[in-house]
């Protein structure tokens, strides 16, 4: 099967000439990477640049969740990156995921981070699940035949996870399902979510993971969130009544499913950080172009030190926060001691300073950083939340210090 | 018609969306470091070239390129779009701005007595010398009938109907095979690269070789004296009416 540009050559064209990209330079993503590597980054950046970058800005307005390009996306092997080839995936390294996400999200922050998250319930169950759930649901998400959501947080429990209510009572072959989740992205628009519920006592040895098919009957969905940002994906609630699940639907082991939540974060934050590089990088491309284009007091704004320093800093940041990123997904796919910590250390200051780097590209671009008619703005927005969910970085500062402390 | 070898010719040039830059010495464009990709025109004759494929109208997909040690990768690119195998005409690095359509056509020339294909196909143009001329001088070199700046092809028993976009419109051409055709944009829409084909690519053989090998001489026949940006653009001069327009052109000399 192949998968066709939409986008004609000459809009492509249209473009491209209206950003340069700095490729040569030191805050080139492609440095550092293998010719493999560079190709799928390759890949990746043109599918953003054609399918995700000129939809981008209305997607944000319009709210809608473009569904067509992102299984068009699938054609290209996004749906199951780090899946077995058994079941439709790549098994790529976490690494290249990074690269992958980080190119994607040059063209739309919140479509990438929708396709991690669609990656990351993937390669759960291929981690996790029996041979007989591994050939029920990996195919039909590889190929994004079906869409997936992830479901932990609840209305009275974000960052005590552990402290989660939603219920699943065991009767005889089935699992009975009580309560609610919260923040769920792509929620209403999904056909399958992976449910973390208690089944046992409190805490997280209470935890289990089901796999459950958003046609069951029962599963009903909250009003659509109002969000300032990753508006081109839905976010709601959604509840659970008396949900009947089958029993050969337990994703892992009874009281596993909060290691299975853990486990699938690390992932997670690297994706996420990943999809921070990109908007920066973005960012930064845009304004290193509006600091020349633009002039006041007779020079081009870049002729002022301020602004070549700011800029010295902002790529800087990016340049550094990439280096850290990589460095937790190579040490996530080497299982290394330090794993876990890396991708906290790395989700906390890649989003936290690259959030930064798109408050500065927005500052830069003057009153015209404040228009929607300027990408600036969306990246700036969409990048927001990076910083809040997937674990804050105040968790992340947690698990970096109970990292530093735990040998005392 | 089915079973036919197809040759398609594949270019590493500048990548499109580069800012370009005069050298110091004013005898060409940097190269060093800049973004490189496949010439555009290039990938549409792949892509044709896998359509056609995909029809059964074609068995096997031949891509060639000549160029530095770089060009392997647009060669990957080629393959991870579905050509079957690969051909490397290394050149060393430096002297390929230099290969001019003269020579890469006496190297294609070999490597169709080589390969015998019953077609090649080959990008209208370059996208930094703009020559359009490899097609035409390989076409003949072979004595093959050739359908150039084709926006649509299709095969029928032994020949192909070509349409051609030329200055003052269409114009439809039949030719016989073997033939010497080449891509122009509007032929289609190439695919992109997807990472499984990416991967699949990495186990296709590229065969290497040497223009000396093929008996190629690909000495320049063409000297470049000087490159130069072109004039920055001047302000303008608004006019009134028409007769104050036709006066001016006049002075000026455009009339």
């Amino acid at each position: 099967m192949f998968c066709l540009r939409s986008c004609s050559r000459s809009s492509l064209f249209k473009l491209l000439s209206n950003s340069r990209s700095i490729s040569s330079s030191c805050v080139d993503p492609n440095v550092g990477l293998t010719t493999d590597e560079i190709e799928y980054r390759d890949a990746a950046l043109n599918f953003a640049k054609t399918e995700l970058a000129p939809n981008m800005q209305t997607w944000d307005l319009t709210e809608e969740f473009p569904v067509d390009t992102i299984k068009r996306s699938a054609d290209l092997g996004f749906g199951g990156l780090f899946v077995s080839p058994d079941y439709g995936g790549l098994s790529l390294p976490r690494h290249d995921g990074s690269v992958i996400f980080e190119a994607l999200s040059q063209g739309c922050v919140t479509t990438a981070s929708y396709i991690t998250i669609h990656n990351m319930v993937n390669a759960m169950i291929d981690t996790f699940g029996t041979e007989v759930q591994k050939e029920r649901y990996c195919p039909d998400l590889s190929s994004m035949e079906k869409l997936a959501s992830y479901c932990l947080t609840e209305p009275g429990s974000g960052s005590d996870a552990a402290a989660l209510v939603t219920n699943a009572k065991k009767e005889g072959s089935k699992y009975i399902v009580n309560g609610s989740k919260a923040f769920i992205s792509g929620a209403g628009a999904t056909d399958l979510l992976v449910v973390m519920t208690r089944t046992g006592g409190k805490g997280p040895k209470g935890v289990s993971a089901l796999i459950i098919d958003t046609d069951t009957p029962g599963i009903s969905y909250g009003q659509k969130e109002k969000k300032i940002g990753w508006n081109n994906q839905p976010t709601c609630v959604v509840n659970f009544d008396d949900v009947e699940v089958p029993c050969e639907n337990l994703l892992g082991a009874e009281g596993q499913g909060f290691n299975l939540a853990m486990h699938g974060l690390n992932g997670g934050r690297i994706n996420i950080a990943s999809c921070s590089l990109g908007a920066a990088q973005q960012c930064l491309e845009d304004v290193v172009q509006y600091t020349h284009d633009r002039k006041a007091f007779n020079q081009p704004l870049n002729a002022n030190q301020h602004v070549q320093f700011k800029l010295a800093e902002m790529a800087t940041e990016i340049t550094t926060a990439r280096l850290i990123v990589r460095q937790a997904a190579r040490s996530l796919d080497a299982k290394e001691p330090n794993a876990v910590a890396l991708c906290a250390m790395c989700k906390l200051y890649a989003t936290e300073r690259l959030f930064k780097v798109c408050d500065d590209a927005l500052q830069l671009h003057g009153g015209y950083g404040y228009l929607k008619s300027y990408p600036v703005q969306q990246f700036w927005r969409d990048s927001r939340v990076h910083r809040i969910l997937e674990g804050t970085s105040e968790v992340m500062h947690m698990l970096v210090a109970r990292d530093l402390l735990k040998h005392l | 018609m089915s079973g036919l070898r197809v040759l398609v010719g594949c270019k590493r040039v500048i990548d499109y969306a580069v800012k370009i830059r005069v050298r110091p010495d004013s005898l060409g464009v940097v190269t060093d470091g800049v973004k490189h990709s496949m010439n555009p025109f290039d990938e549409n004759a792949i892509e044709e070239a896998v359509r056609m494929k995909q029809k059964k109208v074609v068995k096997e997909i031949v891509v060639a390129s000549c160029g530095p040690s770089q060009s392997q990768e647009t060669i990957r690119t080629a393959l991870a779009m579905g050509a079957d195998r690969g051909i490397h005409v290394e050149v060393p690095a430096g002297t390929d701005a230099n290969l001019q359509p003269l020579a890469v056509a006496k190297i294609f020339s070999k490597l169709v007595e080589k390969e015998k294909p019953d077609l090649v196909i080959l990008g209208k143009q370059a996208i930094d010398d703009d020559a359009n001329q490899t097609t035409q001088l390989l076409a003949g070199m072979l004595d093959w009938p050739q359908g150039t700046m084709a926006s649509v092809v299709s095969a029928s028993d032994g020949s192909l109907t070509i349409t051609r976009e030329i200055d003052g419109g269409l114009e439809d051409i039949s030719v016989s095979l073997p033939a010497v055709i080449s891509a122009d944009l509007r032929l289609n829409e190439p695919r992109y690269a997807t990472l499984p084909n990416i991967m699949k690519a990495k186990k296709k053989k590229i065969e290497k070789m040497t223009p000396d090998k093929l008996g190629v001489d690909i000495t320049p026949r063409l000297k470049i004296l000087n490159v130069v940006d072109p004039p920055v653009r001047q302000a303008g001069d608004k006019v009134p009416d028409v007769t104050t327009l036709v006066e001016k052109l006049k002075e000026k000399g455009h009339l």
